[in-house]
């Protein structure tokens, strides 16, 4: 299994840095026809989005989440098979709650943490689908929801703190772990806050923060 | 700067006299580059803890400080056998940021080489799932066979495997020509000859007897733990992504999708052949309603601007269901690319399967799982 792997990785790796030049002669042949067609698309395709109203089905999940919590979450976004919350750091244990036992989502996708240092948060966005419901078959669900962001991380130890979801979604155990060793987000109420990719002496800031920088760039 | 910590779990514990704990990897053959610590009695595992990252990459950090385009030949190394379908939901992800519209052609090639993709895949881990049950024709075959379609792949895209075929905006080159042909004939053959499998392998009583009833992950549990792809299917829950939220012209096209009840080793194993077949019906089925010609792909400005917002995409991979969150400042570089990757959503059924078991059944139950190592640690 190894073998090939790295065998290829060997090969490979000159190749990604070669990439754009061999990529540009590619690209005029095909390109001298759809050149002139993009610049008018754009234009017609931008207003579309903006101007009719969001499609009703996702526009009624919304509404459902944001009625029952009213000012702690805020639609983000309504788009077709997509809905963004944005639920404050205290009510997205209820909000899970909800979306699982009313709105019938069952499992999360995917949870992902963005560091924004200039508002001095990090934001960790759940992503939710359903097996069981029909209805929610296209749909995801995206909770999300900020924590306090410090300068000199300590992480689990410092306020950068959120409350776990594991006891209502069982499926965020392992990407919990990651976000809190990726961005040091501890997650109040799980059971298992222990690394899970990084090395174990791993001491330097949690990697995915901005202010990491990948050396060289 | 943080103090180093040392997570508690990882310390050395000290275990009961009678239970043993032993590390299976990171380097052993039989658990790929992952290690997972379990604790016997006898021969039963009492305990098991997952500890993947052993070839983490950063490629989620890598793709923060390179422009949409020059992001795609690394984002593929994770599952290098399967990197079309590791490729699509961030291109289908970065294009809807970018407001592109992809040309039909470009679509059905995409579909192609995405079942193409997902077969070569599925022939190497099926290789390696014979291997490690002891069965070495089952390695020797699929991993000859895979070569039919490698062929195919490496006329389509200039490479063997890494074929960063994808870009957003459509795909990198059109077909050769009479690629059609050679294409539909391959095809064939391989289905003919991947349903020589049943013979020596799924009919064959010692694997069902070794893998039957082994691992059972029961309907409920294959919900609550989130898993996805062959894995959520073995399980009798009928959810495959290209049927529920059809990504380019997968709703146009005429396929099924495989669904068994027990949940055990033995139908997570099934699983994939039985894919593998449906996708040969995808290949043909594509390549008739493919439009004959026409161009393959928009021309992007030179770093292209991603509107502000985030996007996620996915789409089913060869392993289950595979997305891609993007958030984009407005800026050449994507601002954050999360990839929600089905190995890592997988993995956290391994225990689960595992406690209770004789350790003996612990390759069939682990690669059963559909688990790439280097996908779930990205």
């Amino acid at each position: 299994m190894s073998s090939e792997e790295t065998s290829e990785k060997k090969t490979e790796e000159p190749k990604a840095e070669e990439k754009p030049a061999t990529e540009k002669p590619a690209a005029k042949p095909a390109a001298e026809k759809p050149a002139a067609k993009p610049p008018p698309k754009k234009p017609a395709a931008k207003p579309a989005p903006k101007e009719p109203e969001p499609p009703a089905f996702e526009k009624s999940i919304a509404d459902k989440i944001t009625e029952k919590f009213g000012e702690n979450t805020s639609v983000s976004f309504v788009k077709p098979d997509r809905v963004g919350i944005k639920v404050n750091r205290d009510s997205i244990h209820q909000v899970a709650e909800f979306a699982r036992d009313v709105l019938n989502y069952d499992h999360v996708d995917s949870v992902a943490g963005v560091d924004y240092p200039a508002d001095k948060e990090i934001e960790v966005v759940y992503h939710l689908g359903s097996y069981t419901d029909s209805s929610l078959d296209r749909q995801v669900l995206e909770l999300a929801t900020r924590a306090q962001r410090e300068e000199e991380p300590l992480p689990g130890r410092d306020s950068t703190k959120l409350p776990s979801l594991r006891d209502i979604f069982y499926s965020v155990e392992f990407h919990e772990r990651e976000v809190f060793e990726m961005l040091g987000v501890y997650f109040e109420g799980h059971p298992d806050n222990r690394r899970l990719l990084l090395p174990e002496d791993w001491a330097d800031l949690p990697p995915l923060r901005k202010d990491f920088r990948n050396k060289g760039r | 700067m943080s103090k180093p910590v040392l997570p508690p779990g990882l310390a050395i514990q000290k275990a009961d006299e009678r239970i043993m704990t032993l590390n299976v990897g990171p380097q052993h053959p039989g658990s790929g580059h992952m290690r997972i610590i379990v604790q016997i009695d006898g021969d039963y595992i009492v305990a098991c803890d997952p500890d993947p990252g052993y070839v983490h990459r950063g490629e989620e950090k890598m793709a923060e400080y390179r422009n949409y385009t020059l992001n795609v030949p690394h984002l593929e190394r994770p599952v290098i056998h399967d990197s079309c379908n590791i490729l699509y939901p961030y291109v289908l992800a970065s294009e809807e940021l970018l407001g592109l519209e992809i040309p039909e052609r470009a679509k059905y090639i995409r579909v192609i080489a995405s079942e193409l993709n997902r077969c070569v895949y599925t022939m190497y881990w099926l290789a390696i799932y014979g291997i490690f049950l002891g069965h070495s024709t089952m390695f020797m075959w699929p991993a000859g066979d895979r070569e039919l379609l490698i062929d195919l792949l490496e006329k389509m895209t200039g490479a063997r495997v890494t074929h960063s075929y994808f870009i957003p905006g459509g795909i990198r080159n059109d077909l050769p020509a009479n690629f059609e042909d050679v294409c539909l004939r391959q095809v064939n053959y391989f289905e003919k000859r991947i349903k020589e499998y049943a013979d020596v392998f799924y009919d064959n009583p010692i694997l069902i007897s070794r893998t039957e009833k082994t691992g059972v992950l029961s309907r409920q549990d294959a919900i609550r733990l989130g898993t996805t792809g062959s894995v959520l299917r073995a399980s009798g829950i009928d959810y495959d992504v290209r049927k529920k939220e059809p990504y380019d012209v997968y709703d146009q096209l005429d396929f099924q999708t495989n669904v068994m009840k027990s949940g055990d080793s033995y139908a997570r194993s099934r699983i994939p052949w039985l894919d593998m077949m449906e996708s040969c019906r995808i290949i043909r089925d594509a390549l008739q309603k493919m439009p004959k010609s026409g161009s393959v792909r928009v021309k992007l400005k030179p770093n292209p601007k991603g509107e502000l917002g985030s996007v996620y995409k996915r789409v089913e991979s060869g392993r289950g269901a595979l997305g891609c969150y993007i958030v984009s400042d407005k800026k050449p570089e994507p601002y954050r690319v999360k990839l929600s990757v089905p190995s890592f959503r997988n993995l956290i059924a391994l225990p689960h399967l595992l406690i209770g078991e004789k350790l003996g059944n612990m390759p069939s139950i682990y690669w059963s799982l559909n688990y790439w190592p280097v996908e779930a640690d990205r």
